[in-house]
């Protein structure tokens, strides 16, 4: 297959953009924005291409490449997307442009650099970084060749570390220096962490391709044929070896998704980031981390998967109350809304190990959803944050009256977090219970106490800040949204509304994926107790003629 | 024909749409474009109601399916309509109330710098709300259950800058997501034991479910309507929510939204009729709720909120009725929609009353208004006759029969239950016999308001008095009308399944126990309120008036138990996070590598460290590698 290489051009043209956008001069700043805003929307029209050439009943994995890379390990450069790839890339490459714009100011040289002459651009560097970025996880969502997988999954941490570490919100509570202090150590608390769980997989990964050497002859890393031979019984795991296999990949997802109780790095790198780089972290780096879940644990090691399911229900149960009810007593608005993802990562890792169709289909369609809303949230955050110089709570209030159209638009984003039905994270957060409580019902009805607590976390944070009388002065000189804020925010806007009402379009997609996903783990969906006959809820085929016809 | 209902729905969501993002330049035309919508929106309603009149008996349900909205294997969830005979009664009840309260509002919130925002909101409502009732499937209700939620909640906040009006919105919305909760559970529940959350085949398939699943399902779904339509134990956001505007106390908190519940039984009743002892607990419901509201009512100075006891408690009557099975739903229904002109009337009323007294609220302040606001008198008048069931009035046909159908529940608990409508309809004629006479009787109380300024009493504006005027037609006439060869009841038939019950006590007794019952509460009010003045501090007052100031108590338990010790709560949680779970992974971390460590040591080499660790797993990779070859 001698095809065009679509998704290696997709991972490709931001990497290039890194490098051009790395090497603008250092006075041409603006410049180096606009390069890089237009290499993301490169992407962005490449990645809409993967998605429109993807043939939701074509094969699992499609737009394939495949070479040889380090022959002597059986390493491989080989990528692939199926559909919960194909929209995860689709998702990254959105996203970024939005980074990109409400980051427009965020990484000015400090005043009087100049004069001292230093080389530092941060302007360059903090777009550079991001592209660089999208293309390492472009590449993680598209390899179907596991060491490959892992290298971009441990080397995004690096440009990670630099943007956390590097750029923080100008004005901070503690002071400048004091700032500096925590931003450092969030950077190194995130690299730590991520990290540890880093060289617990490559163990892990060893391990893999001994045993696969052991077996096969020969070892490989290849997705595809492991799975292959797994299926065909030519691989086979002794019980333990598979499970502390699961377990080395399992937790260094954790750590990235994250889960209770290896969170603790997130709010730290959410608060001190500036809102751009929170919103990578949340919405789309740790976003591999799931996806790696249920495209690696589930296609690996089913066996031990199944095993771990009861704990990984649990410890998904209390990541979705733990984190709401942190996030209630959260006093800093960008602390609040990590403790929120983590509830929310906690829905997702539920859905994925529910192994369900609605539960998987749900946490798939919940990365894309969670990323779309937590950006319009935590952006507009971040442009409340800029202007009042505070991200404590208890330093607003009024604002909807000076700032009409930015409380709004804070509100939506609001309500697309605490899953508003007509928004698009409801379809997914619906589905993801629905097919939790079809397996485990006392699971289900846990989670859905869930969305009490997250009405509850959502409103205080609007009432603290939006309502009440205008009490303080420099909350009355805060002006409403500018036309760049509003043209990164109304987008966002506009597509959790389309998507809450029309997810069609994601769920065909995403369907066969989470069909070869459950038949990895060899789990049919519970059947109804008392089927209606003639209403097509239960009838597999029709869904089947349904989800077919329309392609 | 069925297109129609997509267009019914679709045009106050078009209104809200355009008002909302349309900005500043609709300011001056916002007001009449979403009324005009509003209007739109009743005669494609009354268009369907004609030609479901002209289909025979059997044959009045219109479908319309729109496109599948999420199709996932083994889960199908539409967007598509379905009109029958009862969704019929609530679309002409809520574009109708609708279309007047938008005309009423435009007078009312005249000299409001952000009507425009507002009548957005209420077109917002009005779709919602529609959705709710003419969605075919459950997870369609949903959305329009928790869009008019949103709604309410958009609303009753509307006046952002009084915390009290932000604290009291967030609380409604938080009341009703434990009540949501209930409805996804209960969808959930359908969705195991059905494959499908699809209303008409639900509902077939109903009999052929397990007791306790249906239980289960029955018991979810109430406290689903406990929430929209403020009963107990999740009645306590309703009073707060008069926070809001007087026009929307009037379409969401009295007429239509907090129906809801009452709409949900209804439609479910073939699961509820499976489930007996569901059915007991929502009849218990009612009649905690018609008592405990109307206990409230009794106690409350604050005209709204006076009103707003008195609506939960009507409320109360219509679950109970509905919690009675076949022999129940229609008079629910029926109740409901008189219950919807009187209660909007009355509330448009004392919307009038406050716009003409410096939007005091506190009847205490008020007293001899009706020589002052003739129309308003005369309306609020015809409304208080209505629910307080002055003979052949709208009140008097719709409650009489619930009371009925209680005696005929049969049995201890058919005697209860008649003994507690009765007794609730005493309380309702004393405690609206109260308004009625604080208001617009006795001496003069009026005050100063915060800036000083004299109230100079005066009629409300045309487009105020006229929808008043409308509902007090509805008040006196629309029961009789329903009554009338019982058309209103034929016309629910088919869809309530209606089953008459066997009452110990004949229709004609019951009848005379609540004009006693009507003369008792009047009278008592009156000695109380009439024949003596009305003092302007409210006395002290026995144990239970104390009470029932303070809601019978309820929020102060709700204060105690559930904010302090949710306070406590997360306060542990966030200190604990940040020092035990974080302290014990870093520590556990520690152990296999000294990570803590360089944690204080910061970025002290970092970077050495990290191209330490790096190179070490590669060299790990390679040697192993080697040493696989080499074996």
């Amino acid at each position: 297959m001698s095809t065009f290489p679509l998704l290696t051009t997709t991972a490709v043209v931001p990497a290039v953009g890194a490098i051009a956008t790395a090497a603008t001069p250092a006075a041409k700043r603006t410049a180096a924005k606009w390069l890089a805003l237009l290499f993301s929307l490169a992407t962005l029209v490449l990645a809409a291409v993967v998605l429109a050439r993807f043939d939701p009943g074509g094969g699992r994995y499609q737009l394939t490449e495949s070479h040889s890379w380090i022959a002597d390990f059986g390493v491989r450069y080989e990528l692939g997307v199926d559909g919960i790839g194909a929209v995860l890339i689709a998702l990254t490459a959105l996203l970024v442009p939005f980074v990109i714009g409400a980051g427009w100011h965020d990484a000015e040289p400090a005043e009087g650099a100049q004069e001292t002459g230093r080389r530092w651009r941060p302007t360059q560097g903090f777009f550079a970084l991001i592209l660089a970025v999208e293309a390492m996880v472009v590449i993680s969502f598209a390899a179907t060749d596991v060491f490959l997988f892992y290298l971009f999954f441990e080397a995004m941490l690096i440009p990670m570390y630099f943007l956390i570490g590097g750029f923080g919100d100008r004005a901070h509570a503690a002071g400048e220096d004091e700032g500096a202090k925590q931003r450092s150590y969030a950077a190194v608390k995130f690299l730590l962490y991520n990290l540890a769980g880093g060289l617990l997989m490559l163990a892990a990964l060893i391990g893999l391709y001994v045993v696969s050497a052991d077996q096969l002859g020969e070892g490989t890393f290849s997705l595809q044929q492991l799975t292959q031979a797994r299926a065909d019984g030519e691989l086979t795991m002794a019980t333990n070896t598979e499970r502390l296999l699961f377990l080395g990949f399992f937790v260094a997802f954790a750590i990235k998704a994250p889960l209770w109780p290896l969170h603790t790095w997130l709010p730290n790198a959410m608060g001190e980031a500036t809102a751009p780089v929170a919103v990578l972290i949340t919405a789309v780096v740790d976003k591999v981390g799931t996806f790696a879940m249920l495209r690696f644990c589930l296609g690996l090691f089913p066996g031990a998967s199944e095993w771990a399911t009861p704990v990984v229900l649990v410890l998904a149960l209390v990541s979705i109350l733990y984190g709401a009810l942190l996030a209630v007593g959260q006093r800093d608005i960008k602390r609040l809304i990590a403790y929120a993802s983590i509830s929310h990562f906690g829905f997702i890792i539920l859905g994925v190990f529910a192994m369900t169709s609605q539960g998987q289909g749900g946490a798939t369609l919940y990365m894309v959803f969670h990323g779309i809303s937590t950006a319009a949230l935590m952006l507009v955050a971040g442009f409340l944050i800029s202007r009042r110089g505070s991200r404590l709570i208890a330093d607003y209030g009024g604002v909807q009256k000076v700032a009409p159209v930015l409380a709004g638009t804070f509100l939506v984003g609001g309500l697309a977090t605490l899953s508003l039905p007509g928004l698009a994270p409801f379809v997914s957060e619906f589905l993801v219970l629905v097919g939790t409580f079809s397996r485990y019902p006392a699971a289900g009805i846990v989670a859905t106490a869930g969305i009490i607590l997250a009405a509850l976390y959502v409103l205080l944070l609007y009432q603290r800040t939006m309502t009440g009388p205008l009490v303080k002065a420099e909350v009355k000189a805060i002006p409403d949204l500018k036309v760049r804020e509003l043209a990164v925010v109304a987008p966002l806007i506009a597509l959790l509304i389309v998507l809450g009402v029309y997810p069609k379009p994601l769920t065909s997609v995403v369907n066969p994926a989470v069909e070869h996903s459950l038949s990895d783990v060899q789990k049919n969906d519970p059947r109804p107790d008392h089927p209606v006959a003639e209403h097509g809820g239960a009838s597999t085929d029709k869904t089947d003629h349904r989800g077919g016809e329309h392609e | 024909m069925e297109s129609l209902i997509g267009l019914l729905v679709g045009a106050p969501l078009l209104g809200a749409a355009v008002l909302l993002v349309g900005g500043r330049r609709l300011d001056r035309v916002g007001h009449w474009l979403a009324s005009a919508l509003a209007a739109v929106s009743f005669v494609l309603g009354a268009v369907l109601f004609a030609e479901l009149l002209g289909r025979s008996t059997d044959d009045r349900t219109l479908h319309s399916h729109l496109f599948s909205w999420v199709p996932v294997e083994g889960f199908q969830a539409d967007v598509a309509f379905q009109l029958d005979q009862l969704s019929m009664v609530f679309v002409l009840l809520i574009t109708g109330v609708g279309t007047l309260i938008h005309l009423y509002s435009i007078g009312y919130m005249e000299h409001d710098e952000r009507r425009r925002r507002f009548f957005g909101y209420l077109n917002l409502f009005l779709a919602a709300m529609l959705l709710l009732v003419l969605a075919d499937n459950y997870l369609l209700l949903y959305v329009g259950w928790e869009g008019v939620g949103l709604a309410s909640y958009l609303l009753i906040g509307f006046w952002q800058h009084k915390p009290t009006a932000a604290a009291a919105a967030k609380k409604a919305f938080l009341v009703n997501r434990v009540g949501d909760a209930g409805l996804a559970i209960a969808i959930f529940l359908m969705f195991t034991t059905f494959g499908s959350f699809a209303i008409a085949p639900v509902a077939e398939a109903a009999g052929e479910a397990g007791q306790g699943t249906l239980t289960a399902i029955g018991l979810m779904l109430l406290l689903a309507a406990c929430g929209k339509s403020a009963q107990v134990p999740l009645q306590s956001w309703l009073g707060d929510a008069m926070e809001g505007p007087t026009p929307v106390s009037a379409l969401i908190h009295a007429a239509t939204m907090v129906t809801a519940g009452v709409y949900l039984i209804t439609r479910s009743g073939a699961l509820f009729n499976a489930a007996p002892d569901a059915q007991t607990v929502v009849v218990v419901v009612g009649a905690v709720t018609l008592l405990f509201g109307a206990l409230v009512g009794c106690a409350k100075d604050d005209i709204k909120k006076a009103l707003a006891g008195s609506t939960m408690s009507q409320i109360g009557y219509m679950i109970l009725a509905a919690g009675l099975g076949p022999i129940g739903y229609a008079f629910a229904i029926m109740h409901l929609v008189t219950h919807g002109f009187f209660k909007a009337g009355l509330f448009l009323g004392a919307g009038s009353v406050m716009h003409g007294m410096n939007d005091e609220v506190d009847m205490r302040r008020y007293g001899g208004l009706r020589k002052y606001m003739p129309v308003t008198f005369v309306t609020f008048g015809l409304g208080y006759l209505a629910i307080i069931g002055f003979p052949y009035l709208s009140g008097f046909f719709s409650k009489d029969q619930i009371i009925e159908a209680a005696f005929a529940k049969g049995g201890t608990q058919g005697w209860i239950l008649g003994a507690v409508t009765l007794l609730g309809a005493a309380i309702t004629a004393y405690y609206m016999t109260r308004v009625m006479l604080m208001t617009f009787f006795g001496e003069k109380r009026w005050k100063p308001d915060a800036e000083g300024n004299m109230p100079h009493p005066h009629e409300s504006p045309k487009t105020m008095t006229i929808p008043m005027v409308v509902l007090a037609f509805g008040s006196v006439f629309a029961g009789g009308l329903f009554k009338l060869n019982d058309s209103f009841v034929h016309w629910l038939e088919p869809v309530v399944s209606l089953e008459h019950g066997h009452s110990p006590v004949s229709a004609g007794t019951v009848t005379a126990a609540t004009i006693v019952a009507l003369v008792l509460g009047v009278g008592a009010a009156w000695l109380q309120y009439g024949r003596r003045p009305v003092p302007a501090e409210a006395p002290r007052g026995s144990l239970l008036t104390r009470a029932a100031r303070r809601d019978l108590l309820q929020d102060d338990f709700n204060h105690v138990v559930l904010v302090r010790g949710g306070e406590h709560l997360t306060r542990s949680l966030v200190y604990l996070d940040g020092k035990v779970v974080d302290g014990a992974v870093n520590g556990v971390a520690a152990g296999f590598g000294g990570l803590s460590g360089r944690l204080r040591r910061l970025q002290n080499g970092f970077a050495r460290s990290y191209a330490v660790s790096m190179f070490g797993g590669a060299a790990v990779l390679v040697a192993a590698t080697l040493l696989m070859r080499a074996v």
